[in-house]
Order: structure tokens, then sequence, then C-alpha cells
């Protein structure tokens, strides 16, 4: 609408940031707040079983010491870098709500950035000063004092950005009164939380045993020792587990019944709904299979029994994160902004206007027979392009979604198309009311019928740049508003 | 005023700012500053290190020296990308749609920066813990440093092209893509300014790092001495100055005319001041004897400081005044807009969806409506569009209006090679009587 808007046709605009937001969460809660702790509790372990006359057990110490190496390259270059992925791809895709949920949250990311530069300087004395610290009993307390210290900083930055998510999922109270307070309590806060914090805990687990297998020397007691406490960590962290997936589990509902017109939902969210049940039962007892047997039999485990429940326990996590992105539909921000990018509250002056007279970028402005196809395309690029791809072979592509209806391969019908795009909001409840007039519509669906019969595709700004709407050109703009001043000025003087 | 006619005028996120104007632009320019200090000394570091290696292919201390300041750059770089942050949000919220517009229409070459800058982190990592692994395959691990070095000195092109480009919102509509935008005035001299602040900065910082007294310089080095060290510190500040101030004054003649004021050449004019006098003292440093090499440290640290200040503050004023006449437009297109939103909300257009009755129907013309509205797109009367014709549903239900009323609200997946009907929970029980009354009329 207001942002020239950027596109991918192929692999989807939705997938770009669920590509590098999944990876983050993955690096974030398994690497850093789950593992940090992990670590230092390990490195404490050195200490306390080590010898009278030792600092610390130095091969335990030092095999430690290598996890922690792994854990900090990760975090520091595709954690660090995919943090600031998820902001640069999300202003790129989403910018409408990303500058909204700034102006919201400008606090809570400011204080994240203390905290995070806290955590940074944090690891960063906690891994370089490692090797120093073994030189006496002082250093070594401090240096583990210092990894509890990081790990609590780990956590806040979590805590904080869960806000955030939760807000976009249902921002409770805010839509009645703007304020910063209202938008961080949301009533998907604390479930999240509560699911999250274990959940890291569990992924570090089981991922650090993954690096113990590595790094460890097969037979040798240390493994064993190892594997057992890893085992321990696991088998404590599953039940907090299972009663933060439940209780998140039951508060989504609610959630869903705040963004769709609908109580009950979709097919779709009640397929992933009843998906998430098996994750959880499915986690919740590899888990403690895995832990149980870790703890009497460690010198069994090797890699090979590792790497699937570590793949599995990523998978829970990446799974609650694509039900959360679903739940949050028709809405980017709940009840406030569409996944469209366009506010629930502007909706009946498109209706009344149409939509084309507010875009900014685009070159009709009056729809004709001649112009209708470019007038669709631009239709398409604020409306649909978010989520829906033009070119028959992308990603969810607007073609393959009506296909899918109407039979695949199958000539797609205008007037079919015309007749249930306005509506489709009621029998598919994830989906934004369509803006436009009729007109528009008619556009809109010459522009599909036509991707259809010719295979095209749709070029971001990115590679094709903007047309100026001249209904919004500097010129008529400050047009517009002489002529609005003058005509205050004139009923004021009336009075 | 032709051009007037090619610059958009798009409307705002109409929500308050969460600061007053002037503390977010505070916050930017003290956290921006932050940020580039650590990001200089990333990049001045790294050009240092693969320049020192390269030396040290000779001079086995060279090598050394290289691989002390490769320990820094892993160093900085956390930092640098972590300090990042606050600048980030705060030209978010200050220029929300000049920023994003520009980082759209370079979209790109925007989103490249994340894989290219964990490739250069990742392997300046490598670089750093394989230097006694590839210790005879110098080639190769000189090389990853190369890389390294091209990508940082890649990545400074992408910012400036995006922080020029969104300053004249009139070239929007001309630039396609990346390159196009890079080519914009103003953009290369920066950006060799820049460069030249890169080497400045790091030289200043080795004098410092080499000057701690806990340092072992003599453990470290064979041959080399602290007052050898910090020589090559004052060298490559000195070098990194003159560059500044070279390419400062081609910033300065290749300003474009939009945002100059007599307050943005005096601010200019001040900063390269202060450059020349930092260049001055590094000058005399570096030629001055062994005992006399401290003295001008401070005056040189405090020059370059008040320099960045005065510089940052410059780019602030320059970017307001360019933007200044566009912000209110913005700012009164988008109040218009929302009283336009807001009369529109009051006095909505009858809505199509209102019920189209047909009296022709008779007692299932209600229906018959609904029907229309909720179920048409997928419904005909005698042939299958998305689920079966009306016919079969008649053949299914005839004698249970109560069933077909209970599937509209709970439909199942029956039939393999159908999409599954979605749910009508939100209508109304009436409703749903009514559309199934009407179904089961159709052949009476």
């Amino acid at each position: 609408m207001d942002f020239p808007m950027f596109h991918l046709d192929w692999l989807n605009d939705r997938f770009l940031i669920a590509m590098i937001a999944i990876l983050h969460v993955f690096i974030n809660h398994g690497l850093a707040v789950g593992f940090i702790p992990y670590i230092t509790w390990l490195e404490q372990k050195g200490v306390t079983d080590a010898g009278k006359n030792q600092i610390t057990d130095l091969d335990w110490d030092n095999l430690v010491y290598k996890k922690m190496k792994i854990a900090f390259i990760i975090t520091t270059t595709i954690g660090a870098m995919t943090g600031v992925g998820i902001w640069f791809s999300v202003a790129l895709v989403s910018p409408a709500s990303l500058g909204s949920l700034i102006r919201v949250f400008y606090f809570a990311w400011f204080t994240e950035w203390l905290v995070f530069v806290t955590e940074v300087v944090l690891i960063l004395i906690y891994f370089l000063t490692w090797n120093n610290s073994n030189k006496s009993l002082k250093a070594k307390t401090r240096h583990i004092r210092f990894g509890w210290y990081l790990s609590i900083f780990s956590w806040f930055t979590m805590a904080i950005i869960v806000a955030i998510l939760g807000f976009m999922m249902d921002p409770g109270n805010w839509n009645n009164n703007h304020t910063f307070f209202n938008g961080f309590t949301n009533p998907i806060y604390l479930p999240q939380l509560l699911f999250r914090t274990p959940t890291a805990m569990l992924v570090a687990g089981v991922f650090g045993m993954l690096l113990t297998t590595i790094f460890a020397p097969k037979g040798s007691e240390m493994r064993a020792k190892a594997i057992r406490y890893a085992g321990k960590w696991i088998l404590a962290s599953t039940p907090l587990v299972i009663i933060g997936a439940v209780y998140y589990w039951n508060v989504m509902p609610s959630a869903m019944k705040v963004n769709m017109a609908t109580a009950v939902g979709s097919m779709e969210f009640s397929q992933y709904y009843q998906l998430l049940k098996y994750f959880i039962v499915g986690t919740a007892s590899l888990s403690i299979v895995l832990g149980v047997f870790a703890f009497f039999k460690p010198k069994k485990i090797n890699f090979a029994y590792v790497i699937l429940p570590c793949l599995f326990v990523f998978g829970f996590l990446g799974i609650f994160e694509r039900v959360r992105e679903f739940i949050r539909k028709p809405y980017v921000i709940g009840n406030y902004m569409y996944s469209n990018l366009l506010r629930k509250e502007d909706y009946p002056l498109y209706k009344k206007n149409g939509i084309l007279p507010y875009m900014t970028y685009t070159s009709v402005t009056e729809i004709t027979e001649e112009n209708k196809i470019i007038a669709g395309r631009d239709i398409f690029i604020n409306t649909c392009s978010r989520c829906h791809t033009a070119s028959p072979e992308g990603v969810n592509s607007i073609t393959y979604v009506f296909e899918r209806m109407y039979g695949i391969g199958k000539p797609l019908d205008e007037n079919s198309m015309a007749s249930y795009i306005p509506n489709m909001h009621n029998g598919r409840t994830f989906m934004p009311p369509f803006p436009g007039n009729k007109k528009e519509l008619g556009a809109l669906v010459a522009y599909i019928k036509q991707l259809q019969q010719t295979g095209g595709s749709l070029e971001g700004v990115q590679t094709t740049g903007v047309k100026i709407n001249p209904l919004n050109s500097a010129v008529s703009v400050s047009k517009k508003i002489e002529e609005t001043t003058k005509e205050n000025e004139k009923l004021l003087t009336q009075k | 005023m032709l051009i007037q006619i090619n610059t958009p005028v798009p409307k705002d996120i109409p929500l308050d700012l969460p600061l007053p104007e002037w503390l977010l632009v505070i916050l930017l320019i003290v956290s921006f500053l932050l940020h580039i200090i650590f990001v200089n000394l990333m990049i001045g570091g790294s050009i240092v290190t693969l320049w020192a290696q390269i030396k040290g292919l000779k001079n086995k201390d060279y090598d050394t020296f290289a691989h002390e300041i490769a320990k820094t750059i892993t160093v900085n770089k956390s930092l640098a990308v972590v300090l990042g942050v606050a600048p980030l949000l705060s030209i978010n919220v200050l220029y929300t749609i000049y920023f994003y517009s520009a980082n759209a229409l370079t979209g790109f070459a925007w989103i490249m920066i994340i894989p290219l800058v964990t490739t250069a982190f990742l392997l300046t990592y490598l670089h750093k813990y394989s230097w006694s692994n590839l210790e005879n395959n110098k080639s190769i691990h000189i090389a990853i440093m190369a890389i390294a070095v091209a990508i940082f000195l890649f990545i400074p092109l992408i910012f400036l092209t995006n922080v020029n480009l969104m300053m004249f919102p009139e070239k929007w509509g001309t630039v396609q893509g990346f390159l196009s935008a890079l080519i914009l005035p103003n953009v290369f001299p920066r950006y060799f300014e820049f460069l030249g602040a890169c080497v400045a900065v790091t030289g200043i910082f080795i004098v410092w790092y080499n000057n701690r007294k806990p340092y072992p310089i003599e453990e470290i080095y064979t041959s080399f001495s602290r007052y050898d060290i910090k020589k090559i510190g004052y060298s490559i500040a000195t070098i990194g100055l003159s560059l500044q101030i070279l390419f400062g004054i081609v910033v300065l003649l290749t300003l474009p005319t939009k945002g100059i004021s007599y307050s943005v050449i005096g601010a200019m004019t001040l900063a390269g001041i202060l450059l020349a006098i930092a260049l001055w003292f590094s000058y005399k440093s570096l030629v001055s004897e062994q005992e006399k090499i401290d003295l001008h440290f401070n005056k040189i640290l405090l020059s370059i400081t008040v320099f960045m200040v005065v510089y940052g503050g410059s780019r602030q004023i320059y970017r307001h005044n360019s933007l200044e006449k566009h912000q209110k437009l913005v700012a009164a297109h988008t109040k218009e807009f929302q009283k336009l939103s807001a009369e529109a909300r009051e006095n909505p257009v009858e809505e199509s969806s209102e019920l189209e009755i047909d009296p022709s129907f008779g007692d299932v013309a209600r229906g018959a409506a609904i029907f229309k509205q909720n179920c048409a797109a997928c419904h005909k009367q005698n042939e299958k569009l998305v689920g079966p014709p009306m016919t079969e549903m008649v053949s299914i239900y005839a004698n249970n209006i109560e069933g077909l009323k209970q599937w509209i609200k709970a439909p199942g997946k029956k039939r393999p090679d159908y999409p599954q009907m979605p749910s009508f929970s939100q209508l109304s029980d009436e409703d749903r009587y009514e559309i199934a009354k009407y179904i089961l009329s159709i052949n009476k």
C-alpha cells in the first residue's frame, strides 16, 4: 500500500522469513538459552567431581570447552546474523507490520538490546577466558559464576521477544488501548514462555549429548559420565516440557478465536492442532526413552542413537512455530492488521472508493478494458502477494490454489472466481476479506486467468522498480492539502 | 517541479512515535557511532591482518602481528553486530517509510547481507583457528582471509546505497534494483571516506592495544619491540586519516544540493579540521623519537572522537534538511487519509453482501439468498464445481434436513477426489436451516 513491494515469485516471501527465523530459533533455544546453563552445570561438575588437589578434571573440562566452542562459533555467526536476518527479511516482506510493531514495542526492543549487548559481552568473556581461568580455583569459580550470569541474560532476551510474538497472535487489551504495557501483557505471553524455557533445555540436552558422542573418546569413563549427565538433564526437563506444551496447546484455540470470525476455526488449523498433540506425546516419550537409556546404559549410546531424537526435538520446536504462524491468520497483528498488511479499520474506505486510488505505487487509477491486466497485477501485488506467488510454478501460487478448488489443469473461470473471492473469508477463515471494489475484483480475476493461460510471473520492486500513482505524487498531494486547508478556512470564516 | 510528479508521497504508520523525535535522533546518532567504531575495527582489522600476513611470508614477526590482530576481529565483529541493533531500531522508527522503501528497492542486495556477513564471520573464525594447522599452506590460509576481506569491503556499499537512497524519494521511481541505486551521486565518495575511517580507527586501536602494560610484547614477538608495533599503528592511522580527508573533500563537493545548508557545510568543515588535527599529531608521533611516541595519543583520540560526533551530526542535519519538506507532505497525507478512513467507517457503503432476496423463490427466498452468498462459489445446481452439485445433495438428504444442516455446520471429508468443505459454523442455526431448506427444494 504505502511501501514498494519486495517479492519473491518462486520461493514465496513468507518462506524467506520462515527459513531465517526457524534457523534462528533453533540456535537461540538449543545453543544459547538452554545450552549455556547446561554447559555451566557441566563445568561446575568438573570442579566438584575433581580430586582434592586439582582445580578441575582437565580432560572433562576440555570436553565441556569443546562443546562450548561449537556453540560459541555458531551462535556468534549464524545465530547472530539470522537474528538480524529476521529483521531484514520482515522489513522487506512485511514493512507495515514491522513498522507498527516497532512503534508499540520500541521500549521492549530497546531493553532487549541492552540485555543482548550484556549477553554478547558475557559470552565473549565466558568463552575467551575459559582456558586462563583454569589456573586457580578462585578464577575457575568466578568463571563458573559468569556462566550462570550468561544463562540468566540469554533467558531474558528470550523472555522479552516472546512478548512480541504473543502480541502478534493475540494483542489482548491493546486494541482498546494502544499502550506498551497492554501489548506486553498479552494473553499468550506466559504460556509461550513456560513452553519455550524447558523446551530450550530439552533441545540443549539432546544436542549436548550428540556433541558428546562426537568429541568424547569411545569407551571412556568420561564419555559414559557425560552421557549420563545429559540423560539426567533431559529427564529433568521433559516433565516441564510436557506441562508447558500442554498449557500452550490449550490456550491456542483462544488465540485462534480472537483472530478468526469463526469459533472453531478452519480445517487446516484442526489438522495442525491434532498434529501438535502427536508431536507432544511423541517428543515426550522419545525424550524419556533416550534419557532413561542414557542414564542406565550410557556406554551403549552412540551418535546414531542420538541423531534421531535430536532431529525430533528440533522438529517439535519447529512445528510449534509453524502453528503459531498459522494461528495469526487472517491477521498479521491480531484484529488490527490483516496478513495483506492492510489495516482492518481502513477496509470501509477501500470498499467505498476502491483500493487503487490509495495505493502509492501503481500506474492505473481508472480501470479500463486495456489496462485491466496491469491493474489486476498491481492489485495482486498489494493484496495477495505477501502469501501467494503469481507464477504457477511458485510456492502456494494463486493459480494452484484455485486449480485445487476447480480442478487441476482445468481452465479457470473468471465468473466463478469473482463470485468466490468476495466470500472466501467466510468459508476459509484464515483468508482476509478482499478489500477492493467490483471493478478491481474483475481486474484481479482477469489477471489470475491470464497467469494460468500464459504461465507468467511477477517480479518484485527489487528488480522492476516502482511506478508512482499520479494521485499520490508530491504534486497532487500538496494540491489536495492546499484545497482542504482553504476549505477549512472558508468554513471557519462562515462560522 | 517536473521531478515532483515522480515523487511518491506514501502514508506513514498511523501510530505515535514511542519517544519525542529529538530523543530518538540522539539515540540514533550515539548508538550508531558506537556501532560504527566496531565496524571500523572489524573491517580495518581484517584489511591490516591480510596485509600483515602477506608481509609475514618474508618476516615471521609480521605473521605473528597478523595473528594478534586476527584475534581481535572475531571479538570486534560480535560487538559490531550487537551494537548495530539499536541504530537499526531507531532508524526504523524515525524513518519508517524512507528506510523500508530503500530496503525494498534494493531488496536482493539487502537480504544478501545476511548470508554474506555470516560467511565472512565463519571465515574469520576458520582463519583464526587454523593458524597452526595451515602453517605449511600459507597461500590457502591467506586466501581464506582475502575472501573475508572482499566480503567485508562489499557490504558497506549496500548499507551506504540504502541510507543514501532513503533520502531521495524523488529517485525511487527511477531506480531498478541495487546497481542503479548504487550509482546515485555521493555513494562512492562516502564509501571511500568510510574505508579511510576503518583504516584510521584500526591504526589508533593498534597503538592502544600494544601499549597496554600487561600485554607481553617480548614473549609474543622475536624482534619487534613495543615501539616498532606502535610505529606500525601510527603509520596505518596516518594513511587512513589522509584517505579520510581526501575523500571527505570529495564527499562535500559531490553532496547533492537538496539537503545542503550553512550548518551542514559548517559542521563538515569543522569535522575536516578535526581530522586534520588528528592527522598532524599522528604524523608527528610517527616521526618522533622512541620516548616521545605516546605524547600525542590522547590528542589524536580526542580529535577523532569529536570528529565522529560532529560528522555524525552533520549527516543527521543533512538528512533532516533533505527530508523535511517531504515528511511534512507525508504527515499531512497520512492525516487526510485517516480522516477519510474514519468517515468511511462511520458511513459504510451498503455492503453488496446484504442479502439480495429474490421473492420469486417464495418461502425459500431467504435460503436462496444465503446460499448465493456463501455456497454458490463452490456448488452449482446440476454439475460439479468445487464440490458436488445440489442435485446430489438432494439424493442424499432428501428426507433428512437435519442431517444436511449438521453437515453444513461440521462437514467431514467423504470424497477422496474433492477438497474438504470448510465449516460454516459462523452462520446461525436458522440460516443453516434456511440453506438446507432451499437446497432440498430445488427439484420440487
